[in-house]
């Protein structure tokens, strides 16, 4: 069995986000990346499912060289090789793009993301590898078991769950529940340096999207304390003030 | 031309989130002075869809075959491209649901169309620019998208736009878009949902705790709050990978996020990979023990106390205000 897995390099969760250039770029200075914490979940049960010889797992990551020290910890956690598509990831859909033009010749049985990176929280980069290659994509799964044809996937919906079976290669994006994230090893760690890492160039796709400025959030407003003994108060503030009951 | 509406159903009703899409979906279209038709896929009845009316959708193609009664997200994509291009739709809007999520970024690579996705406002139109805002980095920024390919696609977030009626008869045409056998090969084997709870992603009011509430057992009160307001049940991520409840309610970062017009949080610090799950609600209450918890920052309201004692009364009195 072999798994290709998607990592993307994202800013450290406790990040204070900021901006240069009149709002228009990320500030990247003193930022920790980190790999995107559902890439780790989806990494993580890869693993598992190759553990025992079944399978070997691949990462790709869509980045320029600054992102190979997240590479390396994605095979610290336990990939077996890595692949870096030589590029900035302009956005989800070059990089899915890019994604899906390396997973053509690599003959992957499956093709696992995060749900969502936290940086942009597209949710879009699994969905659109299963376009490009025209293969079937289940976002947003919360359980993936594989029985070396069958996969059985359960899939979150409002108030509930679906439970999917696909046959023959997919792509999913994973979130919380399909594994606990792995932490890697002093071993890990140790091998990491010397496990197979490519560089391959990226395939040239039209522009779709640009993001043209960020903002970030107004400050809110100080907050009323109401006493704890009167508590009952914030029912009526609720109802009579924010008007929101 | 026109703009295309995706009407998402659950077992064959709409819920508000899709009238929120089509409300959009026409000012869009309001916008740009085209009309707006709305693609339902699976079994919907002609009085449902006519709904669809209420909120400006003049045309509902309404695919109605039985292999498309489950959501594929393939085959769906498929027909909402082919809708898209029968009608000569340029734009096309979804609800950003969890569906929704796996069907955008299919209708957008079917069309080689720009997707902003989680979209929280009406699009600007700025000297032939198209410009949509999005959040980003969970919560702590937005991004403003310009979509510079023809087709474009947007999916917008549950609570973002509201629902506005501007009432039109819906014609209502049968559509049998054709769909490859090859576009199915993901079945839906089992559907499994609560249909007693409010569901979390599309809640307008939310009651959430976290770890302060010690254990598993003490959420009754929790339940019961929300049950009264007709809220929805949320907690913070340490309480779902402890299983005292499921992930499905784990909101922040790395949970859900969410954008209540009120979000209750009891008994949760307010770290700031929970806060990006749910700064963007409109009232923020809090509930904590301690004055210094970082979550007093970004309340609306807050009362320094223990949950144990504040949650029951905050329980009588909503029971009092109700009766
Ligand atoms: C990569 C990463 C991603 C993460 N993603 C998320 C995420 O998506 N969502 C999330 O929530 N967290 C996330 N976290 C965890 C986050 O950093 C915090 O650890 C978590 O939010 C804390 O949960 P808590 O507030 O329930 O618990 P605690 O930090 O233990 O806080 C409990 C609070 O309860 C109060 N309290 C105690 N007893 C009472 C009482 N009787 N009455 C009233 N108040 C009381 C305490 O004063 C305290 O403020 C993430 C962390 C990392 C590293």
């Amino acid at each position: 069995m072999k798994i290709l897995v998607c990592i993307s390099n994202v800013p450290d969760t406790t990040t204070k986000i900021t901006f240069t250039n009149d709002n228009t770029q990320f500030n990247t200075a003193g930022v920790t990346f980190i790999v995107n914490p559902y890439d780790e979940i989806a990494l993580s049960r890869a693993i598992e499912l190759c553990a025992g010889g079944k399978g070997t797992v691949t990462v790709i990551n869509v980045g320029e060289s600054a992102t190979e020290p997240t590479i390396r910890k994605a095979l610290a956690i336990g990939a077996d090789d890595a692949v870096r598509i030589d590029a900035a990831p302009r956005d989800a859909y070059f990089t899915a793009f890019q994604i899906a033009e390396y997973a053509k010749e690599g003959n992957f049985d499956m093709i696992l993301t995060g749900r969502e990176s936290i940086d942009y929280n597209g949710a879009q980069v699994a969905a659109m590898v299963g376009g490009f290659l025209d293969i079937p994509s289940v976002s947003i799964i919360k359980k993936l078991d594989y029985d070396g044809t069958t996969a059985t996937l359960e899939r979150e919906i409002e108030g509930g769950k679906e439970v999917v079976t696909v046959t023959g290669k997919f792509v999913a994006s994973c979130a919380e529940g399909v594994a606990a994230p792995t932490i890697p090893t002093m071993r890990g760690i140790m091998s990491a340096r010397s496990k197979p890492l490519v560089v391959v160039a990226a395939q040239p796709i039209e522009e779709v999207i640009k993001v043209v400025q960020f903002e970030t959030p107004p400050a809110r407003g100080t907050v009323k304390l109401i006493p704890a003994e009167e508590a009952a108060n914030l029912i009526s503030l609720l109802h009579t003030e924010a008007k929101v009951i | 031309m026109s703009v295309l509406v995706y009407v998402e159903q659950v077992e064959g009703k709409f819920k508000k989130s899709v009238f929120e899409a089509v409300s959009y979906a026409k000012a869009i279209a309001d916008k740009t002075g085209t009309s707006l038709t709305a693609v339902s896929i699976g079994n919907v009845a002609d009085n449902e869809l006519q709904e669809l009316g209420k909120y400006g959708a003049a045309k509902v193609l309404n695919v109605a075959s039985a292999e498309l009664k489950n959501f594929v997200n393939q085959a769906y994509a498929a027909v909402i491209a082919e809708a898209a291009q029968k009608e000569g739709a340029e734009i096309v809007v979804l609800s950003n649901s969890f569906s929704g999520k796996g069907l955008a970024p299919r209708v957008a690579v079917k069309l080689k169309a720009g997707l902003v996705d989680g979209a929280i406002e009406l699009p600007q139109l700025d000297g032939g620019k198209f410009l949509v805002k999005k959040g980003a980095f969970s919560g702590k920024a937005f991004a403003v998208t310009e979509l510079v390919s023809a087709n474009k696609v947007i999916a917008l977030n549950p609570n973002a736009f509201g629902v506005k009626e501007s009432a039109v008869t819906a014609s209502i045409e049968a559509f049998s878009p054709a769909v490859q056998p090859t576009d199915l090969t993901a079945i839906v084997k089992e559907i499994v949902r609560a249909t007693d709870k409010v569901s979390l992603p599309d809640a307008e009011l939310v009651v959430s705790a976290g770890r302060g509430l010690k254990g598993p057992e003490n959420w009754g009160m929790i339940e019961e709050l929300a049950g009264l307001l007709g809220a929805a049940t949320a907690c913070s991520k340490p309480v779902s990978d402890a299983d005292w409840r499921p992930h499905s309610e784990h909101v922040g970062q790395t949970g859900i996020a969410i954008s209540p017009n009120l979000y209750i949080a009891i008994g949760i610090s307010g770290a700031i990979q929970h806060l990006a799950g749910v700064s963007s609600s409109k009232v923020i209450v809090v509930i904590n023990k301690d004055p210094e918890a970082p979550f007093f920052k970004v309340a609306d309201y807050g009362i320094v106390g223990d949950a144990f004692e504040v949650v029951p009364k905050l329980i009588e009195a909503l029971k009092a205000h109700q009766a």
